[in-house]
């Protein structure tokens, strides 16, 4: 056997070995692991699943093992996911740590902070929220009001965010704080991480056209931050900001969540039935779902080929907008769907008898896919200056 | 470029690229793609001399490559030049003559060297893409089958040496049963073609079989073999045509990206404006989803089901996408997009016609949907 047969039949035992029936089951929202200080989990399953792949550094197989990682290289990797892929294992941990903040560590953290903070994520530790939107920065991200005022070893930070998901949930934040006032607008912004639990720090939800609350205000009213929690240099948060946002989008547009939820077809095939050919028996719908799925294919050998790129050791950089854009604008496109089989059951929430249990939530929650980390506008003109080097 | 490039497809890649490019200059190109003839006899001896036919083929059918990577690629790169050349005919006559078996060998190999030209008619004028729909006749007698029907629309029927023709022995207009493909001969007697020129360039006709009269062994196929083997042929029709399209979007895409750089309005480059980046944008994002839709295919499974499902996907995904490049690339360059002057009007022709050629999206779509049923 090749060293990588042989890799993959460890895997194979191990995971036969490890993962819990309970955890081969399709997941819900409600049964996400996020982990953190105050999470509870919903059964040992969950638990022990989390414990024992965050012992093998597979909660993030590509880090380095002094981090917490797996230190697996490229193959490896995609033995690792093809195999839980087999027996259809949840994710052990959903992470804002693993997929955003943990790569701008990597590359921007000193040795020291990599040490103190990568393992804390890989373990499901510590629940991490993004503090970047502002009521003034939108789009215009580098418009960050919220201030840092130096005092000796510390900045005193004052100011609100908006949007942070799951603020009200999470144990830190790494944030975007102004720092140097007198610099130009991109070269005046640190970026600061902290306890929640700092004293002065504040959040509320914000309830969404969903009913659903994922969203939070976050204010700060001089919080106390140790100056050696800044990464990077002051003044030299806005390029680790964007460095950060590229993993954002990279997760938001090959989300498994994005893309889990009802089965277009089957939802409609209960929901509409079925001609005497076989066929789905709406016309009009059968060819919009076919139109969809053959678009959905296109995107996942999209994707495919951009994870090859990426195991093969590549940075995604400006092309994550590429997956973000047609990530999002696709599950808009599915949710919709949705709606349209559910007919008038699609009217009610989540009422037992409705065919169509998780679309309205799911289809009004989806507006949002094409508005946060960036909106889809703005996926545009990135593209339109980093790949096709358009004039502005 | 995606196609699982090796070193030997790298160099087909190239040489076959640098030959389209140095032989079909634009203006060159319009001149033969809208003559009478509609292709260019020397120019042809040539890629036959260079064996880049040979690419469409295996080594057990003559040729040297013959997966679906090396006829995408090769298809990709007459895309991009334009070239209005009878590869499509060649792949499939060939194709269907690798299936006729030992009394076909000879034919094969002419075709597969480029020696002679093949085309197919598979087309009648009712049958909109529905490869089953076949009027035209066939009756067995003594010395073989007598041939009566029109087949429409076939590509460089005028200068092919054999076409491929569907008819019917027996059954209903639309039966899958009773249909058999048969190997006709240029210049036998009761055979004439009414040709005309295409709105894209190249040249097709209407092939009328008058009691046209053939041995027994131009026999390539009948029964349930005869209709799967026509949609095993129209399979790679929608792979080569699905790249040819890529290729021509590819170009395109070029064509408008430079243009919006260089064209000057209001004192700054038009590409400035936002309005027209997000357009170029998604143009470039559409065109990179129909290129994986196109690998997709270029796979060509050995399961049915999922090989079909997979080429209608890419020749849908490219008759929708090459719409759009067509309509976008040509309203980005303004009034000059219009003009026969402008290479892009040329392109979004051919761009736009190619949906035109074995199943438009409609005709995918449904027959997408109807494979999807036995998933």
């Amino acid at each position: 056997m090749s060293e990588v047969e042989i890799f993959r039949s460890e895997v194979k035992t191990w995971l036969a070995d490890h993962c819990p029936p309970e955890m081969r089951m399709p997941i819900t929202d409600d049964e996400i692991c996020w982990g953190g200080r105050d999470f509870v989990f919903i059964n040992n399953a969950q638990h022990s699943w989390l414990n024992d792949m965050a012992a093998k550094g597979w909660t993030v197989p590509a880090w380095p093992k002094a981090y917490g990682g797996g230190g697996l290289n490229g193959d490896e990797q995609k033995i690792l996911a093809e195999e839980l892929g087999h027996i259809n294992a949840r994710s052990p941990l959903q992470s804002f740590g693993i997929s955003m903040l943990g790569p701008a560590l990597l590359k921007y953290g000193s040795e020291q902070q990599k040490l103190l903070y990568l393992p804390q994520i890989a373990r499901g530790e510590i629940r991490w929220c993004q503090g970047y939107s502002e009521p003034d920065a939108g789009s215009d991200l580098a418009s960050v009001k919220t201030k840092g005022v130096d005092d000796g070893d510390d900045f005193i930070v004052s100011g609100q965010k908006v949007w942070t998901s799951y603020a009200d949930q999470a144990d830190w934040i790494f944030c975007l704080v102004r720092t140097e006032p007198d610099a130009p607008k991109h070269r005046g912004i640190s970026f600061l991480l902290f306890d929640m639990k700092s004293k002065g720090v504040s959040t509320k939800p914000i309830k969404l056209i969903s009913g659903s609350s994922p969203f939070c205000e976050t204010f700060f009213d001089e919080v106390r931050v140790p100056k050696t929690n800044i990464i990077g240099g002051r003044g030299e948060g806005w390029t680790i900001a964007k460095y950060l946002l590229t993993h954002e989008r990279e997760m938001i547009g090959s989300s498994d969540l994005l893309f889990g939820g009802d089965d277009v077809c089957g939802t409609a095939r209960d929901a509409v039935g079925l001609n005497d050919d076989g066929q789905l028996d709406d016309a009009i719908l059968r060819a919009e779902i076919g139109n969809f799925i053959v678009d959905e294919m296109a995107f996942d050998a999209h994707m495919d080929m951009t994870k090859g790129y990426m195991r093969a050791g590549n940075q995604l950089g400006a092309r994550s907008a590429e997956l973000k854009y047609l990530g999002t604008e696709l599950n808009k496109t599915r949710q919709s769907l949705l709606m349209a089989s559910g007919g008038a059951n699609a009217l009610t929430w989540e009422d037992a008898g409705n065919i169509v249990p998780q679309a309205p939530r799911a289809w009004l929650r989806s507006k949002g896919n094409s508005i946060e980390g960036g909106t889809s506008e703005i996926m545009l003109s990135i593209l339109s200056k980093a790949i096709l080097k358009m004039p502005s | 470029m995606d196609f699982k490039l090796n070193e030997d497809r790298r160099m087909l890649d190239e040489t076959l690229t640098r030959f389209l490019a140095d032989k079909y200059e634009i203006t060159k190109r319009n001149e033969i793609a809208y003559s009478d003839a509609g292709h260019d006899a020397n120019i042809w001896k040539e890629i036959a001399e260079l064996g880049i036919i040979g690419a469409l083929f295996t080594e057990d059918e003559g040729g040297f490559s013959g997966e679906g990577f090396d006829i995408a690629l090769v298809f990709e790169a007459l895309g991009k030049a334009l070239c209005p050349e009878p590869f499509l005919g060649a792949l499939l006559a060939g194709k269907a003559l690798v299936a006729g078996g030992a009394d076909h060998a000879t034919m094969l190999e002419d075709i597969v060297t480029g020696a002679k030209i093949g085309a197919v008619g598979f087309e009648e004028e009712a049958s909109h893409y529905e490869l089953a729909h076949v009027a035209s006749k066939a009756t067995k007698n003594a010395d073989g089958y007598e041939l009566d029907g029109v087949k429409s629309v076939v590509t460089h029927a005028q200068i092919a040496d054999v076409i491929i023709v569907s008819a019917r022995l027996s059954g209903d207009v639309d039966d899958t049963a009773g249909l058999a493909l048969f190997a006709v001969p240029a210049g036998v007697d009761g055979l004439s073609i009414r040709d005309y020129n295409n709105v894209d360039g190249g040249r097709a006709g209407e092939v009328i079989l008058s009691k046209v009269k053939i041995a027994s062994n131009a026999l390539i196929a009948e029964g349930e073999a005869a209709f799967a083997l026509l949609e095993t042929l129209a399979g790679y029709a929608h792979l080569a045509l699905s790249a040819e399209g890529l290729g021509i979007m590819e170009v395109m895409k070029l064509q408008t990206l430079e243009f919006l750089k260089l064209r000057t309005q209001f004192g700054v480059p038009i590409g400035k404006f936002q309005v027209l980046q997000h357009r170029m944008v998604d143009l470039v994002l559409e065109i990179e989803q129909a290129r994986s839709a196109v690998i997709n295919a270029a796979t060509l499974s050995d399961d049915a089901v999922i090989r079909g499902k997979n080429l209608s996907a890419a020749k849908l995904t490219i008759g929708e996408t090459g719409h759009k490049v067509a309509e976008e690339a040509i309203q980005l360059h303004g009034g000059i997009g219009m003009t026969w002057e402008m290479p892009v009007s040329h392109y979004a022709k051919r761009l736009v016609m190619i949906d035109h050629q074995f199943g438009d999206e409609d005709y995918h779509l449904a027959r997408y949907i109807e494979l999807s049923k036995s998933a």
